[in-house]
């Protein structure tokens, strides 16, 4: 076969669909051994691909864009045809790599982290088939592959998050994720039914030709794209739909580093740019994208300011850093926002494995208040961790740098309010990162005796560093391949890079990096310096502290609003129906059988005379019918 | 001479002379031979037609049914002498262990 | 004429003997109010032109059967009982019945024919019956000597008093 593409996601599904007819009687190594290596593999293809586009020559690869051969024709029904059929451009091509590269180092963290687990072969089973979904969604060249990918992701969260299902918040978690998911699935079926409707056709590629032929703003394209962006609020953790995600903490850690912060949360931000074209000829829908986006990162960002939990502070971020790649969007600086999500996998999932690691030094414990001075003696994770929360922060030249800074840029362009949201934002993720640092890892140590925490090992510490390497690289890395953003697919996007403007973007660069200056310092001051500080500010602000705490009881708002009043009428309907109709029905009929089964063996009465006249009768009647 | 119908007239008197009989008797015996003089009665029918027809058949016949009558009479009566040492009596009302 | 005086004289003794039999006390007297019926009847078989026939009717019913039911009678001496005869609640149900039994099957079996005795076939012979019966109803011959054994087996089963 000379298109390769395809072997990307089979070897993760392969892998996965041996592991689960298999893996419970496969030796440990092997199974580590099939999971890694079938990422890897798809890796290396992937870096083939980028290699052939930054010139090199390799056999059997071909120029992007590729539209894979379609390999399977999954609907033929009427006028509709479905295939599986796959699309490599530039812009899956960055999602591929950083799926299979950031996919592969944590399939390598996993096997030091879960070395204890009874389930070991499950675990692996489900992150490939976890990868393999992912993939299928960034490459599908149609709506219904790219759902089916979709749609796995969210059932891998499902059985991801409630891995550990024997423990009930765990089960919980899992249930609420793909609910609330599903919520969002619905917008987004709608929305492809009416792109079925009147486009005639789900692939891609046609769809956002035939859209450039439709009337600015109509309201179709406005409905088309807002029904899709309900999806992407689901899957990507945005108002209203991201109470999910800090509940999906439950999971393994790893696994919300994967799942949850490199790769599904942003499938909802790739969806929107790879349908980059329809959104771009709409009129408001890109005005609620960006306003939701901002809105859900300083809304996440000030919960996270408070939160004790060093995963839950994590969550909220990602559900921040989320709302900056809406905003992009929403500023139709799509490149902007795939370049946020491209570093933000890096640092996010550094973010994420370094506390799995603290996690693991400290035998299981999470409440960043008992943690403290873990520096000394978890010196690896302790300066990833570091490094990931300057590039997290915006530290000048690190990734996270380049990438905020052109969607802040962006969004001073389109808007001043969102720029000033936006700003606000860096200002507390600043803080709240700053402040996990110290809490953790500087300072005075509130560790509990008992505990004592060791440096994980070195399957858990060379992704770590690996990844702190791609946070610090891939800015460069990034903007020195030219024609991945220029030449990517949104041709009709004037693309700039920062120095090409004048002197706005480096004032608006020098402001980001001093309100990440303010941030640390001031964590400094409260963490270190003063310790007292964050509890007489508590004390000062009880109610708005209470608020932040509590996440602004957004979840018992839903709660009394929409699942308990479900709850009440499903099972009132079900004492109702289910019980009184249905059952008392079938009951009634069976009764009834045994009730003239009772009546009818009156008849049995044992007296021969009695049976005698009944033959008698039963003679004389069929001799009447002959006779008469 | 003698018309067929009168022969059947009395083949029908006979059986239905068994008939009520089965109901007028209370012990078992006599209801039983109540059903062998049914049996007669449609020998004699039996008979007359085949002499009405010519064809022995019908005599045939009737020779089947003396014997298996009296088979049959051989069996129900060793069941009414079980039943007797059950219940030492034949009291067609008591049989009623089928009854339900 | 004699053939018809000699009819009615056997049926009626045939039909007296049969009520008889119904109001009998002693169940003895009952067997032998049916042996009486029998014997008219085999007269009516020989009226019939069937002497094989009568003559069997008296050896086998009349002479086994009802002398098998005169066994069994005296062997349990159900004579020494007389039970209250207490009118079966079902018997007028059962008499209108009966009638209407009787009507149906004169309706069904008036047939047109007509004479029978002076008719077309003289007396049958046993030679006849013999011919016939080692034939055409070999197999019956030979199957009811099975259902004989069948019975003779069930009966000594029956009635022993332990197995």
């Amino acid at each position: 076969m000379s298109e390769y593409v395809a072997l990307i996601p089979l070897f993760p599904a392969a892998s996965a669909l041996i592991l689960a007819l298999l893996g419970l009687r496969m030796p440990r190594p092997a199974i580590s051994l099939l999971a890694c290596l079938s990422v890897f593999g798809s890796f290396l293809i992937t870096v083939g691909y980028l290699l052939m586009t930054l010139g090199v020559q390799l056999p059997g690869f071909h120029a992007l864009p590729l539209d894979g051969p379609p390999l399977f024709r999954f609907i033929d029904s009427g006028g509709m045809q479905i295939d599986l059929a796959f699309r490599l451009d530039s812009l899956s091509l960055i999602m591929c790599l950083v799926v299979t590269g950031v996919g592969f180092l944590i399939h390598v963290y996993s096997v030091g982290y879960m070395h204890h687990d009874r389930d070991y072969s499950r675990y692996f089973t489900y992150l490939n088939l976890f990868t393999f979904a992912m993939l299928m969604l960034v490459l599908g060249s149609n709506l219904v592959v790219l759902f089916i990918g979709w749609e796995g992701v969210g059932l891998c969260s499902y059985l991801l998050i409630g891995f550990w299902y024997e423990r009930k918040s765990a089960s919980d978690a899992g249930k609420k994720a793909f609910v609330v998911n599903r919520v969002g699935d619905a917008g987004f079926l709608a929305g492809m039914m009416l792109l079925y409707a009147n486009f005639g056709t789900l692939n891609i590629q046609p769809i956002l030709a035939q859209v450039q032929e439709v009337p600015q703003g109509s309201l179709l394209l406005n409905l088309i794209a807002l029904c899709l962006f309900i999806g992407a609020t689901g899957k990507s953790a945005q108002i209203p739909l991201y109470v999910w995600l800090p509940d999906a903490m439950e999971g393994p850690t790893p696994v919300s580093a994967l799942i949850h912060a490199a790769t599904m949360v942003t499938s909802g931000v790739y969806m929107i740019a790879r349908m980059g074209d329809l959104y771009a000829r709409t009129t408001w829908v890109l005005l609620v994208v960006a306003w939701v986006g901002a809105m859900t990162a300083f809304f996440a960002a000030s919960i996270g300011l408070v939160q004790n939990d060093i995963k839950r502070v994590l969550a909220y971020s990602t559900v921040s850093q989320l709302g900056y790649m809406f905003l992009a969007c929403g500023v139709a600086a799509f490149d902007a926002a795939i370049f946020h999500l491209y570093t933000h996998a890096f640092f996010k999932a550094l973010l994420f494995l370094g506390a799995g690691s603290v996690i693991h030094a400290m035998s299981g414990e999470q409440d960043i208040r008992r943690m403290g001075g873990l520096g000394k003696k978890l010196k690896i994770t302790t300066w990833t961790f570091a490094v990931a929360t300057l590039a997290i922060t915006g530290f000048p030249w690190l990734s996270g740098f380049y990438s905020k800074d052109l969607i802040l840029e962006k969004a001073f362009e389109t808007n001043v309010w969102l720029w000033a949201i936006g700003i606000s934002t860096a200002a507390m993720t600043s803080f709240y990162m700053f402040r996990l640092l110290n809490m953790t890892f500087f300072g005075v140590s509130r560790v509990d005796p008992a505990v004592h925490p060791h440096e994980s090992p070195r399957s858990m510490t060379t992704p770590l560093m690996l990844l702190a390497l791609g946070s610090i690289a891939a800015g460069w890395v990034y903007s020195s391949l030219p024609h991945f953003i220029s030449g990517s697919i949104w041709a009709h996007r004037e693309v700039e890079h920062a120095a090409v403007h004048g002197a706005l973007p480096k004032v608006l660069a020098a402001a980001a990096v001093a309100v990440m200056a303010i941030g640390w310092l001031l964590a400094y001051h409260y963490y270190i310096k003063e310790p007292d500080t964050p509890k007489r500010l508590a004390e000062r602000f009880r109610r708005l502290y209470k608020v932040l705490l509590n996440k602004y009881f957004v979840d018992e708002g839903y709660d009394a609003a929409i699942v308990d009043p479900l709850k009440n009428g499903s099972d009132r309907v079900y004492t109702a129906f289910d019980l009184g109709v249905i059952d008392h029905t079938l009951d009634s009929i069976a009764a009834g059988a045994m009730e003239t089964g009772r009546v009818l063996a009156r008849i049995q009465t044992g007296n021969l005379k009695a049976y005698a006249a009944a033959m008698l009768v039963g003679a004389v009647l069929l001799l009447s019918i002959w006779v008469f | 001479m003698i018309p067929l119908n009168w022969y059947l007239i009395l083949s029908a008197v006979l059986f239905t002379i068994g008939v009520v009989g089965v109901f007028f008797r209370r012990d078992l015996i006599t209801l039983f031979m109540c059903v062998e003089l049914q049996l007669n009665g449609a020998n004699l029918a039996l008979i007359a037609f085949s002499r009405s027809l010519g064809d022995v058949a019908g005599q045939i016949i009737v020779f089947f049914v003396i014997t298996v009558a009296a088979a049959e009479a051989a069996v129900g009566l060793a069941i009414m002498i079980a039943l007797f040492h059950h219940k030492e009596n034949l009291d067609s009302e008591r049989v009623d262990l089928m009854k339900g | 004429m004699i053939a018809i005086a000699a009819f009615f004289l056997l049926a009626a003794i045939a039909v007296a003997s049969a009520v008889a039999m119904l109001f009998q006390r002693n169940a003895v007297n009952s067997c032998l109010c049916l042996v009486l019926a029998f014997f008219a009847l085999a007269g009516l078989y020989v009226l019939l032109g069937s002497p094989f026939i009568a003559a069997i009717q008296v050896i086998v019913y009349a002479g086994a059967i009802m002398v098998l039911f005169l066994f069994v009678i005296m062997l349990l001496n159900l004579t020494a009982r007389e039970q209250p005869q207490k009118r079966p609640r079902v018997l007028p149900f059962a008499v209108a019945f009966g009638l209407m039994l009787f009507i149906e099957l004169v309706v069904a079996l008036r047939s047109p024919a007509g004479q029978v005795a002076a008719s077309r076939a003289p007396e049958t012979t046993v030679e006849e019956i013999g011919t016939q019966l080692f034939t055409h109803y070999i197999y019956p011959f030979e199957l009811s000597s099975v259902l004989i054994l069948a019975a003779i087996v069930g009966a000594v089963m029956l009635a022993k008093k332990k197995l």
